[in-house]
């Protein structure tokens, strides 16, 4: 495997895509439990990333990726975007001049984001948050790194869903929706939904599968 | 003088919050609103609070107020994207909006350090409304 800047710029441009599709879903995500703007503050904040990566195939991966992450901090609105913001800028630091990606950056990417949401969002797994998908994501793409790009990306975005569906079972600890308490149970957490969303549409573009 | 910027993620709590405290203290003290989005959508922007922050501060520092969620993550940002002399010398208040802010208001108006003005703002918390 190998992402150069040109193949980074359209993952994350599928990404946003991915983002643009799903937003009506995300927002009734948040509306049951949050604040009812999830996917439309991820699609805009996407829609000013692409706006601004575009024309930085000349860029290194390390400076795309600190882009998307600066251009959310300033766009998304809700908590997501210092959230997610903070992931990218770190993600960009850990490829900080790199102009390819091979499968050990990938992981170190992974890494890095994972490291600045719960650093950002002061965020442990089981509290309802993105780090219940990226999480065991990370641990999955971790354990599986020796079977090969493939196995480890295609057992992490298992792993990512099944966390994603297990924040149904837990109380909401931070953001909007802890106000709710235990009446957040049954309602699946809107950022890992999308941070889902963005580790399947990776899987996808990595391994030349239609999203 | 302490300066303040009001975060929050609606303009018009933000302007209805400054127009309290203008009644209060006049407009010696430097005060400034980073709120909502640029397009219009209730939220915060970093880059938004960044720009704020540098135009409060006058090197007695800056307090920070904010009101639910990502105001704070925001802020935090913000607060990290400032090279010094600013980032040592910008706190955030841990505080109700709209009191705490008149009360930090009073308070940087008196020429008050910038730990004097959050613990202010702080303060508030333990003031009973009921008497």
């Amino acid at each position: 495997m190998a992402v150069d800047s040109i193949k980074l710029i359209d993952i994350i441009k599928a990404i946003a895509d991915k983002i643009n599709e799903k937003r009506e879903y995300l927002t009734q995500l948040d509306s049951a439990i949050g604040d009812a703007d999830h996917g439309i503050n991820m699609s805009k904040g996407f829609k000013a990333v692409v706006e601004k990566i575009t024309n930085m195939g000349d860029k290194d991966c390390g400076t795309i990726l600190k882009t998307v992450g600066m251009t959310l901090v300033s766009t998304v609105g809700g908590a997501s975007g210092p959230l997610y913001g903070t992931a990218f800028m770190k993600a960009g630091q850990a490829v900080a001049g790199k102009v390819n990606l091979d499968f050990n950056d990938l992981i170190s990417v992974c890494e890095a984001a994972l490291e600045g949401i719960k650093y950002r969002g002061k965020a442990e797994k089981g509290e309802k948050t993105i780090v219940d998908a990226l999480e065991p994501a990370v641990e999955a793409l971790r354990k599986h790194r020796s079977e090969g790009l493939k196995t480890a990306l295609q057992e992490a975005v298992k792993a990512a869903k099944k966390g994603m569906e297990y924040t149904k079972n837990i109380i909401a600890k931070k953001g909007r929706a802890s106000y709710l308490g235990e009446r957040s149970l049954g309602h699946q957490d809107p950022g890992a939904t999308s941070c889902y969303i963005m580790l399947e549409t990776l899987a996808d573009q990595l391994l030349d599968k239609k999203s | 003088m302490v300066g303040i910027v009001l975060v929050s993620h609606s303009p018009r709590i933000a302007e209805g919050t400054l127009d309290l405290v203008r009644q209060m203290v006049g407009d010696k003290v430097p005060i400034e609103i980073a709120a909502g989005t640029a397009d219009g959508r209730l939220g915060t922007d970093a880059t938004e609070i960044e720009k704020k922050i540098r135009k409060v501060y006058g090197g007695d520092g800056v307090l920070v107020m904010v009101d639910l969620g990502s105001a704070v993550l925001s802020t935090e940002v913000a607060i990290e994207n400032l090279g010094e002399p600013f980032r040592s010398a910008i706190v955030i208040a841990d505080a109700p909006f709209v009191e705490g802010t008149v009360a930090a208001a009073i308070e940087a108006g008196f020429g008050k350090s910038l730990a004097e003005v959050r613990a202010a703002a702080e303060g508030v918390k333990a003031y009973s409304k009921l008497g």
